[in-house]
This record gives C-alpha cells, sequence and structure tokens, in this order.
C-alpha cells in the first residue's frame, strides 16, 4: 500500500508540471502585453513596468523565477489590481468558494448514492424510473440554465430565498448555489451508482452470498457497497472539476466574490497573472482530489494495491 | 422420508421450458450425481432449490426439504435454510467469492449472519475449517484476498465456506470443471472425506465424476429427467438411448479401440524450441524451453498438460504467430521463417489452425460463407465468385453442415456448429497439417465425438497430419497416435499412444492419468497420491520441475535438470526413468 | 453463469428502440426547423424593431418568441442560435473522433512500449483542468472562432482514445485475426475486414456521447463571452443575455435554456440507447 501511495503521488507531479508549462506558455504567447488596452506609454516607463516586472528577461528565466516564487506562494503581482498580489486577491476569495464547492460535493455525494442505490434495488419500478428521468433532466440541464431558472421561480416569484449574495446573510444564501452547483453531479452520480449497483449485484459473488443467506441489507452492506462504490471513487476527480468549472458561472449569477469570479473577470481583463494563479490553485485542486480517489480505490481494491 | 423431495419441478422463461416436472429426492447423508450436457437444466435446478432463480423464471411443483416447502417461501425464511441447513458450492471460485474481501471475513461473514457466533469466535472457527480443507498455514490465507490463492486453494475456501455451517445437503455445481486435473482429483477427494452425513448433491456434466463419487445418479436431457438409479445399475444397464450415448462418448483412458501409431514420412520438424515473453515487474517468462517435437504425415500428435505447461505457446511458436526467442521449425525438410508472415503462401496454406472459444474464433461481422471463404481470397484469387461459394458448400458438407448455414452468423450458430464452421475454414485450403488448441475441450460430450470423428474420417481420407493440443486424457487416448506430456515449458515424456497410456515413464504422466476420473462406477477408486498444485510459470522449482509434488523424487532431483532422453519414439526426462516401475 | 434472454429484455429493448426513435426524431425535426425556418421568416437576426422591444411570445404578433431589448426577433436568433450549437458541437465532436480513433487506434495496434507511453499521455492530460485551459486559450486567442472547434474537440479525443485503443487491443488478439494471420491474409485487410467493423459500433456511440459534451462546452464559454461574439449568437449567449432580464422578460431566459436542455437531452438520451443496443449485441 505505501508503495502504491507513493507511486501515485509521483504521478501525479508530471500533471501538475504540464499544466504549470501549458498555462504560462500560453499566457507568454498571448498577442500584447497586459497593458496594451491603456493609452500608449512614453518608451521609458514602459521598459521600467516590463523591469517591474520582471518581462525583460529571457522566457526560460522569467519561468523559473515565476516557479520558484509558486512553490513559496508567491504568484506575483496582479496586473489589474494594483495594489494586491495574486496570492492576497486568491486567498480572500478562496475560502467562500472553498465551502460552497464542498457542501455542494457533499450533498451530491449522499443524495446521489442515496438515490442511485434506491433506483438499483427497485430495478424498473416506479422509483426508478423517476429517479432516472429527473436524473436525465439533471445532466441535461446545464449549470448556467438551472440556476437562474431556480432564481427567477424561487427568488424573485415566490420570494422564499434570497436571489442575490449581497443583501442577504447566513445559511439561506449558501442554499440556491449549493443546489445549482450540485444538481448536475447529484444527477451524474445517481446515474453512475445505478449502473454501477446493478452491475456489481448482478456478478456471481452476490448470488454466493445470497445462497449463504445473508439477507438484502447484509449482502449491500457487506458483499456489493465497496465494489459498486468504485466507479464512483474514480469520478471524485471528475466531479471536482464539474464543480469548479460550474463554480465560475454560479458566482456570477448570483453575485459571490468567489475565485470563479476572479478567474472571468481576469480573463476578460486579461489579468494574466492572476489567471494563471487561479488555473494553477484549480490544477492542483483537481490533480489532488484524483490522488485521493486513486488512493481509495486502492483500499477499496486489494488487485489494484498489490499490482 | 427423503431430506429432499422435488415433486414435477417444472421451470420456465417467456415461451422457453428449461426445466420440465422433475421429481427426484436426495436423502440424509447420500451422494446423488445430477449429469447432464450444458442445458439440461443443471443449475437451474440447484438454484431452484435454494430460491436463487432470476425474477422472471415461472416455477411450478415443489420441493419440499425436511418437510418444508422451498419453491415460493418468503425470503427470510428460505435464508434459514441457505447455509444453514443447504450449502452449495458453485463452478468457479475465482468469480464465486467476492475478490473485494478477504476469505477469512467472508466465510466468518456467514456464522455472524446466521447468529451462530460472535466474531472473534467465528474467526477461529473459520481457522479451523480452513485447516480441515487443506489450506497450508490457515491462520495467514484466511486474511489473503482471494485473487492470492490458486484456483484449488480457492476452491478449497468455497468449500470451507459451504461446510463451516455443517449443513444437512451440499449442491456442488461443477466444482472441479475450473481446475487442472490433478487438483480436480483432489478437490473430489476432499469433497467426500470431508462431508462426512452431510448429503451432497453432485451437479456435473462428467461421468467419470459421477462414477467415482456418487451412490445414486439421475441423468437430465433437455430439463426432463430421462434415467435415475443406482450408478452402478446406469452405468451397468443404462434404459434411456440419450444415456447410452452420453455413456459412450465419454472418455476413457482405458479402452480398447485406440489409434494404432502410423508409420509416414516426418512432415513437420521442431528443434529446441523456446518461447519467452517479458511480463511486467517479474522480467522474462519462460513459456516454452527447449522442446523437439516430429509430426508425420497422416498422424495425430497429442500435446498434454495443465495450465502453464506452455502448449499453447510451443504450436503458437510453430505456426509462427508468436515469436520463437531459439529453435528451428522445418516443414518437408525446409527450415521455415520465424513470422507467419515471412513464411511463403505455399507453406501458410498446408499449416493450419482451429481454436479454442468456437465463437470467437469467428468474427462476428462476417456471413459463415464469407468467413468459410476468406482463405480462398488469399490463395486462390482467381477463383470466380460461384466457384467459391461451391467450394465452401462442399466443404461445409463434408463437415456435416448444409447450405442452410452458408448466409448466418457466428451468433445464430450453436457451439457445434460454430466449431465445425471454424473447421471448415482451416481445411478450405486442403492443408497437410491441422493444429488443434482444445479445439474440442468447450463442447458437449456427444458433439464433441461427432467432431473427433470427422476429423478421424479426414484424415483416414486424406492423410492429414494433426497435432492436437488438449488436456482431456480420454479424448487424447481416443484420437492421438503419440503423445507429448508437458510439465511448466519443458518436455516430460513423449511416447506412443499404448505405452503412455499403459506403461507411462515419468512420474507426471503417472500422475495425470490416475487423477483421470474413470466412467466405470465398478473399479475401484485408486489411492491418489499426488499432492499440491502447478507451481507459477514465474518462479518453476529447481532442478526437475516436478521434483516438489512427486512422490519418487530424491535429492538430486532438486539440484539438477533431467535432460529428455531416449529414442525417436519414446523420450522421457526424468533422472529415475530407468529405475522405477509406475 | 446462464444467459436466457428473458421478457424483460425483450421489453427493455423495444423501449430502448423508441427512446432512440423519438429522440432522434425530435433532433432531426430541431436541426430542420433550426435551418429552413430562417430563411421564410420575415425577420432576420440584426434588424431591430423599435416598436416592439422586449415583446412577449405568442401567436399573435410578428415575433413568435418575442423580441429582446434591442427589439431583435427571437425566433430568428434562437433558430440561429440552434444552428451555431450544433455546427461547433458536430464540428468539435469530429475532431475528436478523428484524433481520438486514429491516437486510440495506433495504440491499441501497436501496442507494447508505444502504447505504455501514449497511454501514460492520455492518463496525464486526463487530470488537466481542461475547461480552465480553453478559457485561457479563448482570452489569448481573441476568440477565434475555429479555435473553438478546436479547443472542444481537443477536450474529448481523451475518451475516444481510451475506448477505441481498448477495444483495438481486444481485438487484436481475437481468435478470427490470429486464424487470419495464419492463413497470409494481408494487414490492410485484416484492418479493413476484421477489426474496423468491429470498432464501428462503439465509436458510433461515443460519437453521440460527444456530442451533448461538446454543446456543453460551446455554451458554456459563450455564457461567459468568452465564445461566439455578438452580433452572432448561440444558445449559452441568448441564455446569457436571458440570465440579465429575467426579471422583465422571463422567455429569453426560458426559451433557448429550456431547447438548449431538450437537445442535450435529446442526445443523452440517443447515446445511452444506442449504447445498451450496442451492449445487448456484444452480450446475446
Amino acid at each position: 500500500m505505501v508503495k502504491y501511495s507513493l507511486r501515485r503521488l509521483l504521478g501525479a507531479i508530471p500533471t501538475l508540471m504540464v499544466v504549470v508549462v501549458l498555462a504560462f506558455l500560453l499566457v507568454h504567447a498571448a498577442p500584447g502585453g497586459p497593458f496594451d488596452s491603456e493609452r500608449v506609454l512614453p518608451e521609458a516607463i514602459k521598459e521600467n513596468i516590463d523591469k517591474y516586472y520582471h518581462l525583460d528577461e529571457p522566457l526560460p528565466q522569467q519561468f523559473f523565477r515565476y516557479i520558484s516564487n509558486v512553490v513559496r506562494g508567491d504568484f506575483g503581482p496582479s496586473y489589474r489590481y494594483r495594489d494586491h498580489t495574486v496570492t492576497q486577491l486568491i486567498a480572500g476569495s478562496l475560502p467562500i468558494s472553498m465551502l460552497l464547492g464542498s457542501l455542494a460535493m457533499l450533498l451530491a455525494v449522499v443524495v446521489g448514492i442515496a438515490a442511485g442505490t434506491v433506483a438499483a434495488l427497485r430495478q424498473n419500478s416506479v422509483v426508478d424510473r423517476v429517479v432516472m428521468a429527473f436524473a436525465m433532466t439533471g445532466i441535461s440541464i446545464p449549470v448556467f440554465v438551472i440556476a437562474p431558472v431556480l432564481v427567477l421561480f424561487l427568488a424573485v416569484k415566490l420570494q422564499w430565498l434570497p436571489a442575490g449574495w449581497s443583501g442577504s446573510t447566513g445559511a439561506a444564501r449558501l442554499l440556491l448555489p449549493v443546489i445549482s452547483l450540485a444538481l448536475p453531479q447529484i444527477a451524474y452520480i445517481a446515474r453512475l451508482t445505478r449502473a454501477s449497483m446493478i452491475d456489481v449485484l448482478a456478478s456471481p459473488f452476490i448470488r454466493t452470498a445470497r445462497a449463504q443467506g445473508l439477507g438484502t441489507y447484509a449482502v449491500i452492506r457487506y458483499h456489493a457497497l465497496k465494489p459498486a462504490m468504485l466507479p464512483i471513487v474514480s469520478y471524485m476527480g471528475p466531479a471536482i472539476a464539474g464543480i469548479l468549472t460550474g463554480s465560475v458561472v454560479v458566482e456570477q449569477i448570483f453575485g459571490i466574490p468567489g475565485v470563479g469570479q476572479f478567474f472571468v473577470t481576469g480573463a476578460l481583463n486579461r489579468d494574466y497573472t492572476l489567471v494563471l494563479g487561479i488555473v494553477i490553485v484549480y490544477a492542483v485542486m483537481i490533480v489532488t482530489m484524483n490522488l485521493i480517489a486513486d488512493l481509495i480505490y486502492g483500499v477499496i481494491d486489494p488487485r489494484v494495491r498489490y499490482r | 422420508m427423503s431430506l429432499l423431495n422435488i415433486e414435477s419441478l417444472s421451470v420456465s422463461y417467456a415461451d422457453e421450458k428449461v426445466i420440465d416436472r422433475l421429481s427426484f429426492c436426495v436423502n440424509t447423508g447420500e451422494s446423488v450425481g445430477l449429469v447432464g450436457e450444458s442445458g439440461s437444466g443443471k443449475t437451474q435446478t440447484a438454484l431452484a432449490i435454494l430460491g436463487l432463480l432470476p425474477g422472471n423464471a415461472k416455477t411450478a411443483g415443489s420441493i419440499s426439504f425436511d418437510g418444508k416447502e422451498l419453491l415460493g417461501a418468503p425470503e427470510q425464511e428460505l435464508n434459514r435454510i441457505r447455509a444453514r441447513r443447504i450449502s452449495i458450492v458453485f463452478q468457479d471460485p475465482m468469480l464465486a467469492l467476492n475478490p473485494y474481501l478477504r476469505i477469512g471475513e467472508q466465510i466468518g461473514r456467514i456464522l455472524i449472519a446466521h447468529g451462530l457466533c460472535g466474531g472473534a469466535e467465528a474467526k477461529e472457527r473459520v481457522i479451523e475449517m480452513l485447516n480441515a480443507v487443506g489450506l497450508p498455514d490457515p491462520e495467514r490465507q484466511s486474511r489473503a484476498y482471494p485473487h492470492q490463492l490458486s484456483g484449488g486453494m480457492r476452491q478449497r475456501a468455497m468449500i470451507a465456506s459451504a461446510l463451516i455451517t455443517k449443513p444437512d445437503l451440499l449442491i456442488a455445481d461443477e466444482p472441479t470443471t475450473a481446475l487442472d486435473v490433478t487438483v480436480q482429483a483432489q478437490i473430489l477427494e476432499l469433497l467426500n472425506a470431508i462431508r462426512k452425513d452431510t448429503a451432497l448433491l453432485l451437479i456435473t456434466h462428467d461421468l467419470g465424476v459421477v462414477a467415482g463419487h456418487c451412490e445414486r445418479m439421475l441423468v437430465l436431457e433437455r430439463g426432463r429427467l430421462i434415467e435415475s438409479g443406482t450408478t452402478r445399475e446406469v452405468f451397468g444397464a443404462p434404459q434411456h438411448a440419450h444415456t447410452k450415448a452420453m455413456l459412450e462418448a465419454a472418455p476413457r483412458i482405458r479402452r480398447g479401440d485406440i489409434p494404432s501409431p502410423v508409420d509416414g514420412e516426418v512432415l513437420l520438424k521442431a528443434d529446441g524450441v523456446s518461447v519467452s515473453y517479458r511480463e511486467a515487474g517479474h522480467g522474462q517468462l519462460h513459456a516454452v524451453r527447449d522442446v523437439d517435437l516430429t509430426l508425420k504425415r497422416g498422424e495425430t500428435l497429442a500435446i498434454v498438460g495443465e495450465s502453464g505447461s506452455g502448449k499453447s505457446s510451443l504450436v503458437r511458436a510453430i505456426l509462427g504467430l508468436i515469436p520463437m526467442r531459439a529453435g528451428t521449425v522445418s516443414f518437408y525438410g525446409e527450415t521455415l521463417a520465424k513470422e507467419a508472415g515471412a513464411r511463403a503462401a505455399k507453406t501458410r496454406r498446408d499449416l493450419q489452425m482451429v481454436f479454442q472459444d468456437p465463437v470467437g474464433s469467428l468474427n462476428p461481422q462476417m456471413s459463415v460463407v464469407d468467413i468459410v471463404r476468406e482463405p480462398l481470397l488469399v490463395h486462390e484469387p482467381l477463383l470466380t465468385n460461384a466457384e467459391g461459394v461451391q467450394r465452401v458448400s462442399e466443404m461445409l458438407q463434408q463437415i456435416g453442415l448444409n447450405d442452410v448455414f452458408l448466409g448466418r452468423y457466428p451468433h445464430e450458430l450453436s457451439g457445434g456448429q460454430a466449431q465445425r464452421v471454424a473447421i471448415a475454414r482451416a481445411l478450405i485450403l486442403k492443408p497437410k497439417v491441422l493444429v488443434c488448441d482444445e479445439a474440442v475441450a468447450a463442447l458437449d460430450g456427444s458433439v464433441r465425438e461427432q467432431i473427433l470423428d470427422r476429423l478421424r474420417a479426414l484424415q483416414a481420407s486424406s492423410g492429414l497430419s494433426i497435432l492436437f493440443i488438449s488436456h482431456d486424457l480420454g479424448v487424447v487416448r481416443a484420437i492421438s497416435h503419440r503423445v507429448l506430456v508437458m510439465y511448466l515449458g519443458r518436455l516430460a515424456e513423449l511416447a506412443d499412444n499404448e505405452s503412455l497410456f499403459t506403461r507411462p515413464q515419468h512420474p507426471y504422466t503417472k500422475a495425470l492419468l490416475d487423477a483421470v476420473p474413470v466412467p466405470d462406477p465398478n473399479l475401484p477408486r485408486k489411492e491418489y497420491i499426488l499432492s499440491g498444485e502447478v507451481p507459477s510459470i514465474l518462479t518453476p522449482p529447481s532442478g526437475c520441475a516436478f521434483h516438489p509434488r512427486c512422490a519418487y523424487a530424491v535429492s538430486r532431483c532438486a539440484r539438477e535438470r533431467p535432460a529428455a532422453l531416449g529414442t525417436n519414439s519414446s523420450v522421457v526426462a526424468c533422472h529415475r526413468a530407468d529405475e522405477l516401475s509406475l | 453463469m446462464i444467459t436466457i434472454s428473458t421478457a424483460s429484455n425483450a421489453i427493455g429493448r423495444a423501449r430502448v428502440s423508441r427512446l432512440i426513435s423519438i429522440s432522434g426524431g425530435i433532433l432531426v425535426a430541431i436541426a430542420v426547423i433550426a435551418i429552413v425556418v430562417p430563411w421564410l421568416s420575415p425577420n432576420n437576426y440584426l434588424d431591430t424593431d423599435f416598436d416592439n422591444i422586449l415583446a412577449a411570445p405568442g401567436l399573435a404578433g410578428a415575433h413568435l418568441f418575442g423580441t429582446d431589448d434591442l427589439g431583435r426577433d427571437l425566433f430568428v436568433r434562437t433558430m440561429m442560435g440552434i444552428q451555431v450549437t450544433l455546427l461547433v458541437a458536430l464540428v468539435a465532436s469530429f475532431v475528436s473522433l478523428v484524433i481520438g480513433v486514429l491516437y486510440g487506434a495506433i495504440a491499441g495496434y501497436v501496442g507494447g512500449r508505444v502504447d505504455a507511453v501514449m497511454m501514460r499521455i492520455v492518463d496525464t492530460l486526463y487530470a488537466l483542468p481542461f475547461i480552465f485551459i480553453v478559457i485561457l486559450l479563448m482570452v489569448v486567442f481573441e476568440r477565434n472562432f475555429l479555435l473553438i472547434f478546436v479547443a472542444i474537440g481537443a477536450i474529448n479525443w481523451l475518451d475516444m482514445a481510451r475506448i477505441v485503443r481498448g477495444q483495438t487491443l481486444s481485438l487484436k488478439e481475437k481468435e478470427y485475426v490470429e486464424a487470419a494471420r495464419l492463413t497470409g491474409v494481408s494487414t490492410p485487410r485484416i484492418i479493413l475486414r476484421h477489426i474496423v467493423p468491429n470498432l464501428i459500433g462503439i465509436v458510433i456511440v461515443y460519437v453521440t456521447l460527444t456530442i451533448p459534451q461538446a454543446i456543453l462546452v460551446e455554451s458554456f464559454l459563450s455564457f461567459l463571452g468568452l465564445g461566439i461574439q455578438e452580433p452572432q449568437t448561440s444558445l449559452g449567449a441568448l441564455v446569457d443575455a436571458g440570465v440579465n432580464q429575467k426579471e422583465n422578460a422571463a422567455w429569453m431566459l426560458l426559451i433557448p435554456g429550456g431547447l438548449l436542455a431538450l437537445i442535450l437531452m435529446c442526445f443523452n438520451f440517443l447515446g445511452d440507447g444506442l449504447r445498451d443496443l450496442f451492449d445487448a449485441r456484444q452480450s446475446p
């Protein structure tokens, strides 16, 4: 298990490297610098600015400077928000995004697995049909459609919940954003769980367990649950990626001052250092989640662990 | 009153009846064999007894166990009977055991689920039981996962799980079919020795197994009981034609009518063939080491061995399908290129092959006529369309299929029909040599006999030479002129049919012969002495690879590898071949 | 295990075929309407009707789906959005099909070290936060329309490559391929007769499942204002406009949003159905 974990850990490093290099190169291949849109600057000032941001150095040197800074948690100055470093901007906005994301993830996993399991156990029943119809709808309606529609009906028309972030406090304002973020993931996890549970329940070792006189609960709890969870564990990485993607639009729609919001405004404003910093932070989160998923997978499936 | 009483049981799916008014009983402590070919409803019967039939099965009749009706009983009631009173051992322990749970956990769970004891005691009783079924170091093995055990050990664990509750009835559904023959014998011995007063319902297609291990037997054909009686009665005087046919087809290694040796010119000669694969994390895997063989015109040479013996790799290397690490192959005295692709077209059409899996060896997207005609398109491109179809039709006729099959697709064929098509494809170019890799292993007894008959007839009429790979010694006895026995990639013994089966020289050959279940209840069962299983080919034992399991091994056997010595017609690789009389 | 074709399977299969034909039918209808009807409409996507700003939808007026805040006809604009969305999705899926099939088939057929290296690359790429890199790409390269195709295609080829590679690997080992090699059937003919026909089914299934993903990415980018640019439009851009007007013109959100969901749902049903049918044929 230790060897397996180490191998997984080492495997994650190239992925991170690729992200950083790719993002860095992309940003530096961008036509024009960050201040092009403003009035024409005198040559001397421009040189000074370039020097300040180390834009006069050769690319490899800039890259290694950037990398060594990033490792120390310094993403450099923001091109747009002059008084802040990128690190400050991210640190300020990350907690609220993390809160939203983890709540959505938790909701998605709990509701998704429960709904999928129920559907699998009552295969082809009315319950199953309803859950699956809901799940199909869930994966087919994009976050940026479901979020404003929920706002329109639950907040604007019925006035049950606050429509935006500012102007309200407490848990109520979290509700709609979290639900919007979680819905597609709930749907996806429910479908995944149902398919995987049905698959596992049809396998010969479940027949053995039933032949041993174990009741339905014991069969599921001791024999089916672990293997049925494997696809869901593998999906954790993509799920986090999906939630991060969703958070970009959800934060925009609800006006939440999170990382996603900064990412979009940063992108539209060509605030390259900010965008680059956020992409790296996102990549670290996704890679970490994938790593955790791999490790859990290894714990559940002995054949992977011992290979 | 009998323990289990089945009255007029019927099971059907949609409009297909898989069991038709079946009635039989099993008494306390007795052993009953339930015999039939695939599709005869054996497994369905077992599942019906335990209430494990799929939800869409329709049932009628009665299954009463110890006076209680099981058919249609509520799940909770069945759960008090399952394992406690009736246990089952399934065919493939690799599939039947939960791969995600430790052996001890899944067996212990049964005791806990039935409230027989608590966790700590369950652990102890599991270890005791594992010890009883012959798992070495049971304490450690109880913490192993199924994939860490060998096939035989897994089936022992499965038996332990079935008997730990001391049930009244044990159903064993083809318990040894997935195992090597030497392991099969051990498992059957174990089943009989350990069950004590538990009654046994042994489901099998192998009449040899029934003859050796059951007091009474039942014969099923397409869901109907066609014959029943004591094993001696049925074997002695079978009543039903199908039973007679099955007995006829049962492979026997002590039979009279065996092919007499042929004396033709040597067609195919392989010298010092070695094959190795690169195995991730293990370095080189030596599948075949330094094997010589010759094949004469009109001769059938059988290659025999258990899993890991390298028999498939050997013939594939000879055919040029996989690379040879060392050695040469010559055909009509001419050395062949190592790669099939580099060989002359003439040679390629002369060497053809039939595979084990009848369905997997046919392209699902092609019709029978296209499949069989493909070799003609390559080697006789000038043939017109009509001539091609004509040739295919004649070939199918020869192998026993009429023109109706020309337009069929593989999924519309039965296993036997598919294998005939595969044979037709191999023979359409009129090859000199046909390689059959377990070609009849997946087929039922009667179908197997028909196909073997066809092969024999073809050989008689055309002088075809056959390399026949099989793990089934009964089939080998019936069809081959000479036999080559392999063990862990090396030749153990090579001899003509009669000498090998009556006067084996290698202890491994002897062990193989003793392990074959004999379809004759009157012969006393042999004391079976071979222990253990075939070691991993990745870590073959030193010296003679067979020495850890050999009853005759001396210290030299562990140090020195015996050379394969002998004449052209008889070769043996054993230090003690001369002094032993087996 | 016994396999018995059951009544419920037969019913299930009939239901699956019905789902396939219904969702396929709806998609074809939407595509035809989206392409043909704008030609017949008196309005075009640019004209502003100052008398009817934010007009509600209805059969009575000249604007079936109403108008937007600039008085542009939403019916024609929505149809145009569907055209753009479908076009982007189809082209992007085609890109991912070509890259994925080629990559997967090469890795699978060549095998060995080449395969190991190629699949290691795929594994690494799998963990990339692609959508953010695409956003970066769109920002850096000025919302180039062509780039959308490439970017989306580049995300979606990974799944295809994995599936094709797995299938090729297993097909290569099939005994009928060995039999063909033994007889001397040429490699091109083996690929053409034995490998490709057995790959097509699964490729079609996965292309169908790739299309909704591509639609999702395109509309996501357009929603953020990083995709298609005004006055051109796509369903994502229309939803974006609708979000801002949701309180006084709900139809601007609900109509394009609903159509987008409908199209996605039809593709998802189609893909699911085809996969079920395909799986059923693989294991009869």
